[in-house]
């Protein structure tokens, strides 16, 4: 998908910009355009291009063709100007673990030139935004996985970046964490362009103002979240719960419907027009006991699967 | 002046890190005062031949050290983060490479006043031994260079126990006259029995510089080869 906006007013501009491994095709001809003030989230699965991608605009790989602007800058032509706008949160938490958070702030801000005093302000503020403040002179190879992602996203803003790459930024945390996660990063909407990868879809859903869906390499959808829901609204999904469910009843509505999904206690069904009673009176006459019928709304996930044929969680 | 930054962190790790200071300083002592022991029945085992052998012993674990710094950096990552910051190539080496020139000062002052309180002694001059010795530092600071942008944090004590056995059959320990034959011809090749003989020399036999010219160059020429490889190849580690 290309979107050919051009002109001022925009943070990142990539231009068929493609990496290739071998024979491997990990970006594929990707053009974009991100907004100054814009929170833009990559989606796809494992392996989708997304890192790749980010890599890439953080002058880390060297595009196989094209290539993509930060601020203006080209990436190839001037990596140093690139570099001096852009900080990032890779997805590893990438962080020197025999210093303390205090120390990594400080290295963080002090390679990317700013004043000391400077560091230390903003260092007891992200401190402070993130928690950390009373285990901020500790080792941070103590600290617990939520600790270290959110120190790795203090350590990308201390040099209060133009344009802030988060790579996965709550990959492996448990759901308590990851929610605080989102609420920082939350807090930082409006403040600077950020592109965020993610493969859980609430995140993209709950944060991004825009999403490109990516999928072995290329942009397969891109909108906002409202929109990529809209696009596939006249799909319905109603999940049943239900028992004596049988694989003939199963079967059977596959007949009716063709996406009948099993689900813990029931079925899910997608289709583009459900009955309730087509639902029900196939069912009951079969044994199934039902307990309670629901409408659920679309997700990006569904977005995904009309698009690819396959789920985002694969 | 960016890259002291960055050097700073990597000169705190080394001492947050004491393993590898132990393995760099206090294992070559330990070996030093144990090898001199032996020196009532081999007169090659006093303090004065063995001195240069095993500082140059503890540049191969200095070197390893090094390595890896680099390489747990690679592998967390923490290396690709900071490769987004606006510093060059050379502030990265020389950011990954200067905090070991205070370790290799303190491991030489270590070593050399040991032996001192066991009897060693200079006959030749001593700035020209510190020369050939600080020169073979370098190269195995490259060589920890050459590993870290090469291998993972895991692989890299596998690898590095090539410059661990090359070390030890340059005659660190042992006379290489012991050895002879193809594997002493392969350690004449290579720079680390060239800068443990030159400066066994100069402190046995008090040589001067005309007589260890050919092994010094013989180092310095690989100490540039080392370094050159290692910058080569963490630049290849930037932008891939």
């Amino acid at each position: 998908m290309t979107e050919s906006i051009q002109g001022n007013g925009f943070a990142i501009q990539t231009f068929s910009i493609s990496r290739k491994f071998r024979n491997f095709v990990a970006v594929d001809g990707i053009d974009l355009s991100v907004k100054e003030g814009e929170l833009f989230s990559l989606l796809g699965p494992n392996g989708a291009g997304k890192t790749t991608a980010i890599r890439m605009l953080c002058c880390l790989l060297r595009p196989s063709s094209g290539t993509a602007t930060i601020m203006g800058h080209d990436i190839q032509k001037d990596p140093v100007a690139v570099k001096k706008v852009i900080d990032v949160s890779p997805q590893e938490t990438a962080i020197a673990e025999y210093l303390n958070a205090r120390e990594n702030l400080s290295l963080m801000g002090g390679i990317h030139g700013i004043e000391k005093e400077l560091v230390k302000k903003r260092s007891e503020e992200l401190l402070e935004m993130m928690g950390l403040t009373n285990r901020s002179k500790e080792r941070v190879k103590k600290y617990s996985g939520g600790m270290k992602r959110r120190l790795s996203i203090a350590m990308a803003l201390v040099s209060d970046p133009q344009v802030l790459f988060l790579d996965e930024p709550t990959l492996g945390l448990d759901p308590q964490s990851r929610r605080s996660v989102w609420e920082y990063i939350a807090e930082l909407k409006g403040q600077k362009t950020i592109v965020l990868t993610t493969h859980y879809l609430e995140e993209a859903d709950a944060l991004a103002d825009r999403v490109a869906i990516i999928d072995e390499g290329k942009i397969i959808a891109l909108g906002t979240p409202r929109e990529l829901k809209d696009s596939v609204s006249d799909m319905q999904v109603m999940v049943v719960k239900a028992k004596n469910l049988t694989f003939d009843a199963i079967e059977g509505l596959r007949e009716i419907f063709p996406e009948v999904r099993e689900i813990e206690d029931g079925i899910e069904i997608k289709a583009k027009e459900i009955g309730f009673f087509d639902v029900v009176d196939y069912l009951r006459p079969k044994g199934v006991i039902i307990e309670s019928t629901s409408l659920k709304e679309v997700t990006l996930d569904d977005v995904f699967l009309q698009l690819t044929g396959k789920e985002l969680r694969e | 002046m960016r890259f002291m930054i960055l050097a700073k962190k990597n000169f705190k790790e080394i001492f947050l890190d004491y393993i590898s200071l132990v393995f760099a300083i206090a294992l070559p002592i330990v070996m030093l005062l144990i090898l001199q022991t032996f020196g009532r029945v081999e007169s090659f085992f006093n303090p004065t031949n063995l001195t240069p052998g095993i500082v140059v012993f503890g540049f191969a674990m200095i070197s390893l050290s090094s390595c890896m710094t680099l390489a747990r950096d690679r592998d967390s990552a923490l290396l690709s983060r900071l490769l987004t910051a606006p510093l060059s190539a050379n502030d990265f080496i020389l950011a990954y490479s200067l905090p070991y020139v205070p370790v290799v000062i303190m491991h030489i002052v270590v070593l050399f006043g040991t032996g001192g309180l066991l009897g060693l002694e200079i006959s030749g001059n001593a700035g020209l031994v510190l020369l050939i010795l600080f020169v073979m530092s370098i190269g195995y600071i490259g060589l920890g260079m050459i590993l870290g942008s090469v291998f993972t944090y895991k692989a890299v004590p596998i690898a590095w126990q090539a410059v661990n056995l090359l070390t030890i059959f340059s005659g660190a320990w042992f006379s290489l006259e012991i050895i002879g034959g193809g594997i002493q011809s392969i350690m004449n090749a290579l720079p680390f029995a060239h800068a443990i003989g030159a400066a066994r020399d100069v402190m046995v036999q008090g040589v001067g510089f005309s007589d260890i010219a050919t092994d010094f160059y013989w180092v310095l020429g690989y100490t540039v080869v080392f370094v050159a490889l290692g910058i080569f190849l963490f630049r290849r580690r930037m932008m891939e």
